[in-house]
């Protein structure tokens, strides 16, 4: 098995399904795919000596998931992922598109920042989309560049990992960027709300002695980001939503016609705040693990649709920061190797089919960000997955392709894998 | 393995009622030794102690640090102030060194609620919980239900009540596990916003009238009010807190009933407890700091002492 998956010039998928989702269309073809690119699909006859064949009885062929929501850590902590481990890690996934955060070390607040990440991520196997700060090094206090980094190539602006606390400063940027025609992202917690809690407040945290944070610091915030919203008809994209009393104001807002959309992550789907009771700190993520109740309304959310997709909040710590006591361990879980298969585990026990499960990953977050996902069809990109749905598996440390380790879902049965991902004329054949 | 049903002594939450009963009972044969004139038994010959602060403390350490030497274990103390830990060396790493260094036990306090058990992963030793930031202070929480067990002779049905700051208060917590287990009542007062969410899912009532709190109770709890958190407009005042939640002499002579008085140290005299109140015959601080040491020669004795095999 090669890690770090291989060039191939010519390659026949045979017996998969494939399933479209830009057209929501099934069908059982045989994809031929040359240089990068789908040369043809259809029932082709496969000889065996002049080309690459592989079997798919029983497999889905869908386009390669968009993850809207990582943190790659270049520059300034390459120890902890780069560029090149994250797309590594994004492709283990099967996701062939990733927006970086850009709370690295430089911010990405300038569009020169920004061409650098384009720069240096040109020549990998995965389309790595920059998005750029609202302000400048994420303070809060001056608006960035934002004009100028969208030109240079920077599809949203977020401070995420720093809430903007500001509320007329998150005014000018919803206006602004209505204007650029790209989404505001705010890391929706009221800082003075969530005080010192670092995991989610309930009994739980009581019982622990651990500072709690709160539902509502997460829903007041994002109830000013609404009604900012709706006042300036700016395009506003919710984060990581973790309770239920958000889940129901975007509701209510999304039936108001205001333009939100809202993605939810794998980990709080599945998890909730008992992955704690032992202190484990790879389960401390900012918003926090929270309960069943509010892991119910996120997965109602996704049915109705006022959760739009999926994202994975992609966050690499190292093993030594992880190691240390609760309150000084960073927030944050790697998360692209196991998104699929934890949202697969998760939505099909709730009746989500698989169709609408692929969509999460690769319909719908393009669909957030304004862009059309492509076709699978003749001379498109082969930007590919090749999922096995029903294929059971342990989550294991040898899945891991990021730099980092820090994922409380080692160890834990998973229903669903990707298999197989084409990117171009990358393969990469996963264990 | 000793005596008790678990290696460690990390927490009341999840220590077994009959350990508490065993912990309990040695501790008076301690109390006993105490009483002697030469306080000193061999117990724990060739034991190494290694006493590892990470947040200051003078009475617990002191206490410890006694109860260790009165069982002739071999005593180390290592100091090191959480604002040099966040220099650099991790937990992980301090920890190792000591158990490079062989130690039998070690005793830890640190800022980090759930540290002491994180500890556990990284030695052999057997670890005592010294108190882990606002989560527990077990030896605490067994020296006070010593302390209400000797003044009434039983702690079923006891009415214990806990004044001041619950939430930031790892002996409440203590307290509340070990009590509930153990058949007593008890009832939280203090500032509401310093009642911990959800704190009635631990078997618990409150009351914000102290008055009222004192009329139930056989005994209270008075927690020390940190005075590092007055500056965080959290308290009104001290003179608002002294008027709601003091025990003051005026206040208590308003009662008739004699409630038994408690504080875990140290005091603010005059804050949450009166001078006139922390030296009358109803307090029993000073039995609980002399308990204190009876309690935890009692825990290491039982954890570490190599004749009380399935004793």
């Amino acid at each position: 098995m090669k890690k770090n998956g291989e060039k191939i010039s010519r390659l026949f998928l045979t017996n998969g399904t494939i399933f479209d989702s830009s057209t929501q269309s099934e069908m059982k073809a045989t994809i031929v795919i040359e240089n990068g690119k789908i040369k043809e699909i259809g029932q082709i006859d496969v000889s065996p000596e002049s080309h690459r064949v592989i079997d798919c009885p029983g497999k889905i062929i869908t386009q390669g998931f968009t993850d809207i929501h990582s943190h790659f850590r270049e520059p300034g902590r390459e120890d902890k992922e780069s560029l090149k481990t994250g797309a590594l890690a994004a492709l283990a996934g099967g996701f062939t598109t990733v927006c970086v955060m850009p709370n690295t070390n430089p911010v990405i607040d300038s569009p020169e920042s920004v061409r650098y990440i384009i720069d240096k991520s040109a020549a990998l196997p995965v389309k790595i989309r920059p998005i750029g700060a609202i302000t400048e090094g994420q303070l809060g206090t001056q608006l960035a560049e934002i004009g100028d980094m969208v030109d240079a190539g920077a599809v949203a602006v977020s401070d995420d990992g720093v809430p903007l606390v500001n509320g007329q400063m998150m005014r000018y940027a919803l206006e602004y960027s209505r204007m650029l025609g790209i989404p505001v992202i705010n890391h929706a917690e009221d800082v003075y709300l969530r005080n010192d809690g670092v995991m989610n407040e309930s009994a739980l945290s009581t019982r622990l002695g651990l500072p709690g944070n709160p539902n509502i610091s997460e829903t007041v915030m994002v109830f000013r980001d609404l009604t900012l919203a709706e006042l300036t008809r700016g395009r506003i994209h919710i984060p990581h939503v973790s309770a239920a009393q958000t889940v129901h104001l975007i509701r209510q807002f999304k039936d108001r016609g205001v333009n939100v959309t809202a993605e939810v992550t794998p980990h709080h789907l599945m998890l909730t705040e008992d992955k704690l009771i032992d202190f484990n700190t790879h389960a401390k993520v900012a918003p926090p693990l929270r309960r069943d109740e509010d892991r119910d309304a996120l997965i109602a959310g996704l049915k109705d649709g006022t959760i739009d997709c999926i994202a994975t909040d992609h966050a690499p710590h190292t093993i030594e920061e992880k190691e240390e006591d609760f309150i000084s361990a960073p927030c944050g879980m790697i998360g692209l190797e196991s998104a699929f298969a934890v949202i697969n585990t998760v939505l099909s026990a709730h009746g989500f089919s698989l169709k609408t499960i692929l969509s999460l990953l690769n319909q719908c977050p393009c669909s957030v960000m304004g862009w059309d996902l492509d076709a699978i069809h003749k001379g498109k990109t082969a930007n590919l997955a090749v999922i096995d749905p029903d294929h059971k598996w342990v989550f294991g440390d040898h899945h891991i392709y990021s730099r980092s380790r820090n994922t409380p879902f080692i160890g834990i049965e998973l229903t669903g894998k990707v298999e197989t991902v084409i990117s171009g004329e990358l393969l990469l054949q996963l264990q | 393995m000793g005596a008790l049903s678990r290696k460690h002594f990390l927490d009341l939450e999840h220590a077994p009622v009959q350990d508490m009963h065993k912990i309990l009972n040695t501790a008076y044969t301690f109390r006993e030794v105490l009483d002697r004139p030469i306080k000193k038994v061999p117990s724990l010959t060739g034991k190494n102690v290694v006493n590892l602060f990470f947040e200051n403390s003078t009475r617990t350490r002191m206490s410890f640090e006694l109860a260790e030497k009165r069982l002739s274990a071999d005593v180390t103390n290592f100091s090191a102030s959480s604002s040099s830990l966040k220099k650099g060396e991790s937990l992980k790493d301090t920890v190792q060194n000591i158990h490079a260094m062989k130690m039998d036990a070690v005793i830890m306090r640190h800022p980090t609620p759930g540290s002491v058990m994180q500890l556990t992963q990284f030695v052999d030793a057997v670890v005592i919980n010294a108190g882990d930031g606002t989560h527990e202070h077990p030896t605490q929480g067994m020296l006070d239900m010593m302390s209400i067990h000797e003044k009434f002779g039983r702690l079923e049905g006891i009415k214990v009540g806990i004044i001041g700051d619950i939430l930031h208060s790892r002996v409440a917590l203590s307290n509340i596990y070990g009590l509930v287990k153990m058949g007593a009542q008890v009832r939280l007062c203090g500032p509401p916003h310093l009642i911990p969410f959800g704190v009635e899912s631990l078997g618990v009532s409150i009351e914000y009238n102290v008055d009222l709190l004192l009329e139930w109770a056989d005994i209270v709890n008075v927690l020390r009010i940190q005075r590092e958190r007055m500056g965080l407009g959290v308290i009104p005042s001290i003179r608002e807190y002294r008027h709601r939640f003091g025990l003051t002499s005026e206040r208590l002579a308003n009662h008739s009933k004699e409630v038994v008085i408690m504080h875990p140290g140290p005091m603010n005299r005059g804050v949450e407890i009166d001078s006139a109140v922390a030296d009358s015959k109803q307090a029993i601080i000073l039995d609980q700091v002399l308990n204190g040491v009876a309690v935890r020669m009692s825990i290491l004795y039982l954890l570490l002492s190599p004749g009380e095999e399935g004793a």
